[in-house]
């Protein structure tokens, strides 16, 4: 991220007058500063993803804090599998705002045998988190080797590893998951969350190739070769750094996307499993209480809604601060105030 | 060219193949069909596993296993299919997919053309009002819509719009509060999608508010909702409103020709509002699309008729009419069977359903109330569909039309003095679909697989039940099966892409 890149017109680039002018005061603005510096700039200044950003944060120290993360103990006074006394009639949440904020004993309410929903919809969190995250990560690496490998070497290597990747393609996500799911069912969520780390890194990979693909023809990737740099230096630690920008924005979207399928599977009974929480095992376990106990439903359901926003949002103000072309125009009244 | 069609197809195989190899091998290791014997507690154990291994040809390694099934699949280019059978149920797969396959066209084939025109509608709309507060809602919504589990938006579509809807059906009248809430709403919604001045949007939002009011003023107190019926009237109306609505679009207003071309459908299709009524009592599905089909025709004759210099435009603009009256008039006449179906024995008053594709042990062979029925089923899963997929569309459309509207050859119309229609509609418009018209065949290719979340909660049993029901019984066959239609399809689906963008890019050559 700290890569000092000059921007340079990029040949064949078509600008006309108002592009240019506006280029101007952009070019002014960020004179002097690496290429790391501007994004973050850019980044903090898109007023959606920060507020992603914060709130993401939020729900990530919220549920790693509240109820422990493995053997640290929690502030939260109750686990998720721990029964007690249903405080409310039939465990409607304690949680209420009128008068105040009143946290109670279960602001989330409790389930029919007395479970708190508070701190499962943590443990939930937790473990989807950790999924998403993983699934990132690894996906994002497999993708970025095979695409690399692919757009650097083409040839036959190309046409192996774009075959492989066509035909992980051809199988729908889910329906691989679901297998996956089934066969490593009731495992860890980590071996979980490496299965299909498998099977979702295609787009990464396709993506990473175009751009390489078209980096290599580049000056700096001769002067490297002259330079004597080996094949591997030149593709990562020369080509990599100018393909981040694509790249940390699917990230994003990859990891969207894989807490969806991840709360899907479990939904269905193929990804994290009873006695273990995730968010849409919870969903699963509960949909039938819907009319008697709806509490059970909404926040689950909420917090999964809430993280994949997030991360979307997040994504959306990368792209905005890595691709400049896309930048937000000032709308008509903001232009005739200034 | 040649060469180049030969070539795709060569590799297309090749992945199909590894494809289904990788599904094949995943699945034999994933699925134990021994698992329940293992565990059984029966005397003569040892010999059922030994039956079953037999059986099942467990003994064989699973890559020779794969060939054998290949060897049957292949039986499917010469018209000898042979995908196995389940071993639990022993149908052959053949039997189950064609039952599973019309199941989940049913399904998908209106929640994929409603979310497409929805889509690109409001993504067109988002993207010419660039930067204003509709823009802003709409990509805030689409950013909503992606983050939606589908499991999730299921069920609660099952308890507001099935059981909630239904309650409300007992009695079907809005509160004073609830009108006005909902009628501020919809005017904030229209003026900020018609947009313009201070003056105009005021204006815009007064007739909104005041025309949703209305409406469900008249909802509430006539008991609409119990027995709703369009009349003549109501028909009459709204094809005057849509022939205006399609002659702006498709041929500007000053094109009278057009104008009246469409009228005159409009007034066709209310003359013969009386014959059809008859005319429906022996409806069947190939009298309705033979009707459907003479609406076009209609549409382009009168076009035709009333010729002038621009033919074309009169005819399409009348024809897009005319489906649009014919559809409602079939809506018309969908509605008076509503108060019988709603009230019949089975139904009593709840009519629209959470499960299945038709109520159990409903008789009668009337097509309306028939059709209803299936409408009813249909409702809550394909707006399941529709909230998932119609955020892509929004998204794509809106930034395929930005894209274009920069370009120079826009600058150009503008230029040269075409009116705003004419760029957007004419110039920036066809160009803008190019990039969704190769993201369509596949993700109807992908729909193929059918909803498996959607189908899972609504009961549906489509391709995605079948799935997700022979994976749970380790029944490795239909699996395969259902992978190799899908697969097929997509595959399929990513050669006509290839062609599609060559045939309306002609800036892509296919190159041998």
């Amino acid at each position: 991220m700290t890569t000092p890149t000059p921007i340079a017109p990029q040949p064949g680039d078509h600008h006309d007058l108002v592009e240019n002018t506006e280029n101007a005061i952009e070019l002014k603005e960020v004179e002097g500063l690496s290429q790391g510096r501007i994004v973050l700039r850019r980044f903090v200044r898109h007023r959606g993803a920060m507020i992603a950003a914060i709130v993401l944060l939020g729900i990530v120290v919220l549920a790693t804090t509240s109820i422990g993360w493995g053997p640290i103990p929690g502030w939260w006074k109750h686990t998720p599998q721990d029964m007690s006394p249903i405080a409310n009639p039939r465990g409607a949440p304690t949680l209420s705002f009128s008068g105040g904020l009143v946290v109670g004993e279960h602001p989330f309410g409790q389930d029919n045998i007395g479970q708190d929903t508070f701190a499962r919809v943590m443990r939930g969190t937790q473990q989807s988190l950790l999924v998403m995250v993983i699934i990132g990560a690894l996906a994002t690496t497999i993708g970025i080797v095979m695409g690399a490998l692919a757009g650097f070497f083409r040839g036959h290597l190309d046409n192996v590893l774009m075959r492989l990747t066509d035909m992980v393609i051809t199988i729908p996500v889910v329906m691989i998951g679901a297998i996956l799911g089934f066969w490593v069912g009731g495992a860890s969520p980590v071996t979980l969350a490496v299965a299909l780390s498998l099977v979702t890194w295609t787009s990464m990979a396709r993506l990473v190739r175009g751009e390489f693909l078209s980096l290599r023809e580049r000056e700096f990737v001769d002067a490297a070769r002259v330079a004597g740099a080996s094949s591997f230096r030149i593709m990562f630690k020369h080509m990599l750094p100018n393909a981040i920008g694509v790249i940390i924005v699917n990230t994003t979207l990859l990891m969207a996307a894989a807490i969806l399928l991840e709360t899907a599977l479990s939904f269905l009974g193929f990804g994290i499993r009873y006695p273990d929480v995730s968010l849409g095992q919870l969903i699963n376990e509960y949909q039938t209480a819907f009319a008697t106990r709806p509490w059970l439903f909404w926040w689950p359901g909420l917090f999964i809604v809430s993280i994949a926003l997030c991360v979307n949002f997040i994504g959306d103000g990368l792209r905005d601060a890595f691709d400049p072309r896309q930048r937000r125009i000032p709308s008509k009244r903001k232009m005739a105030k200034g | 060219m040649l060469t180049f069609i030969g070539r795709r197809v060569l590799s297309s195989v090749i992945v199909l193949l590894g494809a289904t190899f990788i599904v094949y091998m995943l699945l034999s290791v994933a699925l134990d069909p021994l698992e329940d014997l293992y565990a059984s507690s029966a005397p003569n154990k040892e010999q059922l596993i030994e039956s079953r291994i037999r059986a099942l040809n467990l003994d064989t390694p699973a890559p020779i296993r794969y060939l054998l099934w290949l060897q049957g699949a292949g039986g499917c280019l010469i018209g000898q299919c042979d995908l196995g059978s389940s071993w639990v149920t022993g149908q052959p797969v053949i039997n189950l997919l064609s039952s599973a396959i019309p199941s989940t066209l049913q399904l998908i084939t209106m929640s994929t053309f409603l979310a497409i025109g929805l889509g690109i509608t409001v993504g067109i709309a988002s993207a010419l009002r660039q930067y204003t507060g509709f823009d802003y809602g709409v990509t805030f919504m689409s950013f909503v819509l992606y983050s939606l589990p589908s499991f999730w938006v299921a069920v609660l579509l099952k308890l507001w719009g099935a059981i909630g809807f239904n309650d409300f059906l007992a009695d079907p009248t809005f509160s004073t509060p609830a009108i006005i809430g909902l009628s501020v709403v919809g005017g904030l919604i229209w003026q900020a999608v018609v947009g313009g001045a201070v003056r105009r949007r005021a204006i815009t939002f007064a007739i909104a508010a005041a025309a949703t009011a209305a409406a469900l003023a008249f909802i509430s107190i006539s008991g609409w909702l119990l027995d709703p019926s369009l009349g003549p009237v109501t028909i009459g109306l709204i094809g005057v409103a849509v022939a205006f609505g399609v002659t702006a679009l498709t041929a500007g207003l000053r094109n009278r020709k057009a104008l009246y071309s469409a009228l005159t459908v409009v007034a066709l299709g209310l003359a013969l509002y009386y014959p059809l009524q008859f005319a429906f009592q022996y409806a069947t599905f190939w009298l309705i699309f033979g009707m459907g089909l003479a609406c076009v025709l209609s549409g382009l004759i009168v076009g035709f008729l009333f010729g002038g210099p621009d033919r074309a435009q009169s005819m399409r603009g009348a024809a897009i009419t005319a489906v649009v009256v014919g559809v409602f008039i079939f809506i018309d006449r969908l509605m008076g069977v509503w108060y019988a179906y709603s009230n019949s024995g089975r139904i009593s008053g709840r009519p629209i359903a959470t499960i299945g594709s038709q109520t159990p042990g409903f008789g009668g062979n009337d097509f309306w109330v028939l059709t209803l029925d299936t409408f009813t089923h249909l409702l809550l899963p394909t707006i399941a569909l529709i909230l998932i997929s119609f955020a892509s569309y929004t998204r794509y459309s809106r930034a395929s039309l930005l894209e274009v509207m920069n370009q120079d050859y826009i600058r150009t119309a503008r230029a040269k003095g075409l009116p705003e229609r004419v760029v957007t509609v004419r110039h920036a418009f066809r160009n803008a679909l190019i990039p969704l018209a190769t993201i369509v065949p596949l993700d109807i290719a992908a729909l193929f697989g059918g909803a498996i979340i959607t189908e899972r909660i609504f009961a549906w049993s489509g391709m995605g039940s079948l799935f997700l029901h022979s994976l749970e019984a380790r029944d490795a066959n239909p699996v395969m099966g259902y992978f190799i239609v899908v697969g097929t399809m997509l595959v399929l689906a990513n050669i006509i892409v290839d062609f599609v963008y060559a045939a309306l890019d002609p800036r892509i050559r296919v190159n041998a």
